[in-house]
């Protein structure tokens, strides 16, 4: 059985980091990927941050398959045909440092899979982690599923995504839940450059970002995206799954509808659809983190639950996570200990980033959002009526408008339950 | 457009082994809302009247994971096709 100081299971941004950071502290260290190469079975919206990645690769914009760097983010609340939207932009954001650029996942792992290889990173693609292999309680590889596929290692990092199946085999997380998932499906529209510089307001090259909640998902829990690309643009849309079982849409059903509102119609107009992608997303939060170690393993980014959906923030916590998991893996491998104890020390380490303590600050809202279902649908309804009031001139003095503007807020949600829907929501993001 | 012709635009390198399987067809007729049949976002789970069963169109499958969750009476078995096979997503 050959055998590795570090294996690493996942070529996706989790375990790509983390094999960087082993390989840089002198691990012998191979990434298993089960796709052709890392990057062909992996999905995301498409923004990438500066900060987390420049950790991996310094100065990576020089040379990495970015699409555009993002200098305008709009947040918007869809209802019925009406949109509420607030904008920030800052042009800024077009050179470095930069804060976040639009990514293809295929191109981008692809680039950071090089990177690693640079570091000295063995890669085996097309070939699938099936099981841990244990010496009494210790881990010291992992079965593939190729014949004779045994490897052996001192430590294993899972950071196979959100279907976390080895960490389920290995008795660290749960069995997934409807309520702990997201469905995302998404697509590539093509589209000529200009069109989408002249749609979005932008000078040649620079991108911009669109999310919307309210009406963009039926009004179930998620939202929905628009991501400008060189030459396309990514639009989808991520909804729990214990709401979307209930509602029963499909998720094409939720994207068709999507893509004819008046709003995101205009915005892809003439656009070809280029690929139709469907992923899961780990929405658990804070409360639904795995056990993240034992004697000689560790689990890093959507394996262990490491994504913020209010902030749309998943691929720089699992850069950080792998990062950090890589360093603690070869350290512990020096030292001669890869005990439990030894893990453990990840576990300290990134329990002190904001990767946990983002999750632990929004560790009530996910509850809040289920038991409050009404939420994401009355309120996109008053603030639309709200804002149509307010800017109809009709003639009506102001001081009635406000009036009515009251009144009408009231008739959808008496004066009682606002303040405790606006306590609760209060408490739930404390 | 229709769920047929995006799941055209989807490269596949299709196993001629099926990694997906219903474990009791009989669980499936007790199953009232039958989930799988609409949360698939590739529709790859079909109510067969004729035959009373879930019939799975395995071919087109994202791996997306979803329906392994979904299913209320975990009766569907699913791993990922071998290594190399399945969804090859050009843009991602
Ligand atoms: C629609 C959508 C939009 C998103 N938008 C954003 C965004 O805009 N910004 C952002 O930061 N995050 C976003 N995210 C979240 C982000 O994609 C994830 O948090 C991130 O990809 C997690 O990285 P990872 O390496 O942990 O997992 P993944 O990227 O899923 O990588 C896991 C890898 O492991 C491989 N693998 C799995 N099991 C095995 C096995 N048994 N054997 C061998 N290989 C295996 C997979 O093929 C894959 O390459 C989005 C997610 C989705 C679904
Ligand atoms: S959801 Fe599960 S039990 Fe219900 S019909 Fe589908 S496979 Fe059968
Ligand atoms: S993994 Fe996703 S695409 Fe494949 S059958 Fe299940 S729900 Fe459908």
């Amino acid at each position: 059985m050959e055998k590795f100081d570090v294996i690493i299971v996942g070529g996706g941004p989790a375990g790509l980091s983390a094999a960087i950071s082993a390989a840089r502290a002198g691990m012998k260290t191979v990434v298993i990927e089960r796709g052709d190469f890392p990057g062909t079975k992996n999905v995301m919206g498409g923004v990438l941050y500066t900060k987390a990645t420049e950790e991996i690769v310094p100065e990576f914009w020089k040379e990495a398959p970015l699409e555009r760097p993002v200098i305008e983010q709009r947040y918007g609340i869809l209802s019925g045909d009406e949109l509420v939207s607030a904008t920030y932009r800052d042009p800024a954001w077009a050179e470095p440092p930069y804060n976040a650029h639009t990514v293809l996942r295929v191109k981008f792992d692809r680039w950071l899979a090089e990177q690693a290889v640079k570091e000295g990173v063995m890669i085996i693609p097309e070939t699938v982690v099936e099981d841990l292999l244990y010496h009494n309680d210790k881990v010291v590889g992992v079965r593939t599923g190729r014949p004779e596929g045994d490897l052996g290692a001192e430590v294993v990092i899972l950071a196979e995504g959100a279907n976390n199946f080895i960490a389920q085999k290995a008795g660290l997380a749960p069995k997934l839940t409807p309520d702990r998932v997201a469905v995302a499906v998404k697509e590539i529209i093509a589209l000529p450059q200009e069109k989408i510089e002249d749609r979005f307001c932008l000078e040649p090259g620079q991108g911009a970002t669109i999310e919307l909640f309210g009406d963009s998902t039926a009004g179930m829990l998620g939202t929905a995206f628009v991501y400008t690309n060189k030459d396309s643009l990514s639009l989808g849309l991520g909804v729990m799954l214990s709401q979307l079982t209930a509602s029963k849409l499909t998720p094409n059903d939720l994207l068709e509808r999507l893509k004819a509102h008046p709003y995101i119609k205009r915005l892809i107009q003439g656009g070809e659809t280029k690929e139709y992608l469907a992923h899961l997303l780990p929405e658990g939060g804070y409360k639904a983190i795995p056990k993240l170690y034992r004697q000689g393993v560790m689990v890093v980014g959507d394996t262990a639950m490491f994504v913020n959906g209010l902030h749309r923030e998943g691929s720089n916590l699992a850069m950080i996570s792998g990062k950090i998991a890589g360093e603690v893996a070869a350290q512990a491998i020096k030292s001669g200990d890869t005990s439990e104890q030894a893990m453990s020390v990840y576990a300290t380490r990134v329990s002190d980033t904001f990767v946990v303590q983002d999750l632990y600050n929004y560790r009530n809202i996910n509850g809040f959002f289920e038991n409050n279902p009404h939420f994401l649908k009355v309120y996109p309804e008053i603030v639309a009526d709200s804002m149509r009031m307010f800017f109809t001139a009709d003639g009506v003095p102001k001081r009635e408008r406000l009036k009515q503007i009251m009144n009408n807020a009231f008739a959808k949600r008496s004066k009682g339950s606002i303040l405790k829907d606006l306590f609760g929501a209060w408490r739930a993001l404390k | 457009m229709k769920l047929d012709d995006k799941l055209y635009l989807v490269r596949f390198n299709t196993d001629k082994l099926n990694h997906i399987k219903i474990l009791n067809n009989d669980v499936c007729l007790r199953c009232e809302t039958k989930p799988c049949t609409f949360i698939c976002p590739a529709h790859v789970y079909d109510w067969d009247e004729e035959e009373n069963r879930i019939a799975v169109g395995y071919e087109g499958c994202l791996e997306c994971g979803t329906c392994r969750v979904g299913c209320p009476y975990e009766n569907i078995k699913w791993e990922y096709p071998r290594g190399g096979f399945g969804v090859s997503w050009k843009n991602g």
